[in-house]
């Protein structure tokens, strides 16, 4: 099953997980799955329209998926997706 | 025409020159080179120190700040002995004592959009080593509309990010996140923390770029994102586009001169961990003291992390962190008095927030976090 992984700044929404295995075909699918899972993420992630918010941004390997078809990006079986935030820390 | 060095230079810069992509002509361009750094704490404090140690001629620092105890953890430009000092003198009497022969300008001052465009004249290349969204977006603009590359450095707890935004030659920051988040969405490394040693190895690689810029050697971080995960010990690089819709890089920019970053980004431009929401709604450590000591009945919420309360605690307390908080708000009784508190205020300032929308009235913030209540009320606390 593809893998999304959560960077460090997300993870306490996600109960600590640092990855997660989640079914489907597409980004949307994927994360849908792990909202359900872990709903604390969903305003860090996605807007009430379903869109990716513009401050945070998830790549398939190291294509930003706004790229490719965005959520509706197509995923494979092995694919590893990657959310990447917005930091400010220095 | 390059400036030449002296014998005493030589010796000193010699390993470099030893490298032929380095050689006399690159150090000589270093020595010629002028860099701007915005921010000399976590990340500036080991750029400014290895951008001074590899003969840049001119550095510029920024700084409002004052050296501070919490600093030390990882500010490593900073000493014991600088302590209430100016950030800036600090960091430059550090940088003339590790190279006499360089040029530091220092900037006592918060960069705002009316100084920004004056302090970076004379600079060729600026390096982001800012604690906050909005002054983030006000490097970033800065460079786009100046075109100077800005060599971009960020840190939160255990996960850092590179890049090298050049928006005439590769994406800006804009390009990547177009807005910040809301305010109190992201923690900051005041309210989050930050693994120490993580800016050396972020700020280790920032100046890496930046000297390979002024040399014009190797592949910089132009069009990708190094991100580094220091609990995994992993690096990873991922490919950044322009944006073509880029509000300020893009074919049909909207911004093309600085604006108000804290009314874009809806919050301050500094990390500092003293928070409030507003006197209607504050109530000072001694005053809850006060009351507490008349025995008035009230619940005090500790909106902090299960971790945090292992460091101070007060007596009575309930834990509901933050995160958590807006799923468990049927635990609370409206009719009754509620005091939250957080480490400085700031995320109780966000917990009262929540409150208030869902139209509780009886509710305190707890003014600058249980870190007053140690230092008001009972000095046998702890301040973290």
């Amino acid at each position: 099953m593809p893998i999304l992984k959560i960077p460090s700044p997300l993870r306490p929404y996600a109960e600590g997980q640092s990855s997660i295995t989640a079914p489907g075909e597409k980004v949307s699918e994927v994360l849908e799955f792990t909202l359900e899972q872990y709903p604390l993420l969903k305003k860090h992630l996605l807007s009430d329209d379903h869109q990716l918010r513009p401050f945070v941004n998830v790549f398939l390997g190291d294509e930003n998926i706004k790229e490719l078809q965005g959520i509706e990006t197509p995923i494979k079986e092995n694919d590893t997706l990657m959310i990447i935030p917005s930091i400010a820390g220095g | 025409m390059l400036p030449e060095l002296s014998h005493k230079e030589i010796h000193r810069y010699s390993r470099h020159l030893l490298i032929p992509d380095v050689g006399l002509k690159g150090q000589q361009k270093l020595k010629a080179a002028s860099v701007l750094i915005i921010g000399t704490g976590g990340l500036g404090s080991p750029v400014a120190l290895y951008l001074a140690a590899a003969g840049v001629g001119r550095i510029g620092l920024v700084d409002y700040d004052l050296v501070d105890f919490s600093n030390l953890q990882r500010q490593i430009i900073h000493g014991e002995s600088r302590l209430g000092d100016l950030k800036v003198e600090s960091a430059r009497d550090r940088l003339l004592d590790l190279n006499s022969e360089i040029q530091v300008d220092i900037y006592n001052e918060l960069i705002t959009s009316e100084n920004a465009l004056e302090i970076a004249a004379p600079y060729d290349l600026i390096i982001d080593c800012t604690d906050n969204f909005p002054t983030r977006y006000l490097v970033n603009d800065l460079c786009v509309l100046t075109r100077k590359p800005n060599v971009y450095g960020s840190i939160f707890r255990f996960d850092g990010q590179v890049s090298v935004f050049s928006a005439e030659h590769g994406p800006c920051y804009r390009c990547l996140f177009p807005e910040p988040p809301p305010p109190g969405l992201v923690p900051s490394c005041a309210e989050g923390g930050v693994f120490g040693v993580l800016p050396g190895t972020i700020g280790s690689i920032q100046a890496a770029e930046a000297l390979k810029l002024i040399l014009g050697i190797g592949e910089p971080l132009i069009g990708r994102l190094l991100l580094f995960d220091a609990l995994d010990m992993s690096f990873q690089t991922v490919k950044l586009k322009k944006n073509p819709g880029c509000k300020i890089c893009g074919e049909n920019p909207e911004i093309t001169e600085l604006i108000d970053y804290e009314v874009f980004c809806g919050m301050p431009a500094h990390d500092h961990d003293a928070g409030s929401a507003g006197e209607e709604w504050d109530i000072t450590a001694e005053d809850l003291a006060a009351r507490l000591d008349e025995g008035v009945n009230l619940r005090l919420i500790d909106v902090r992390e299960p971790h945090e309360q292992e460091i101070s605690n007060l007596d009575g307390s309930e834990l509901i962190p933050l995160g958590q908080f807006a799923s468990r708000l049927s635990e609370l009784d409206s009719a009754q008095e509620i005091v939250l508190y957080c480490k400085s205020g700031i995320r109780s300032a966000r917990a009262l927030e929540i409150l208030v929308s869902a139209g509780f009235k009886k509710v305190k913030n707890l003014k600058h976090g249980i870190n007053a209540w140690a230092l008001e009320v009972d000095p046998s606390l702890p301040i973290y």
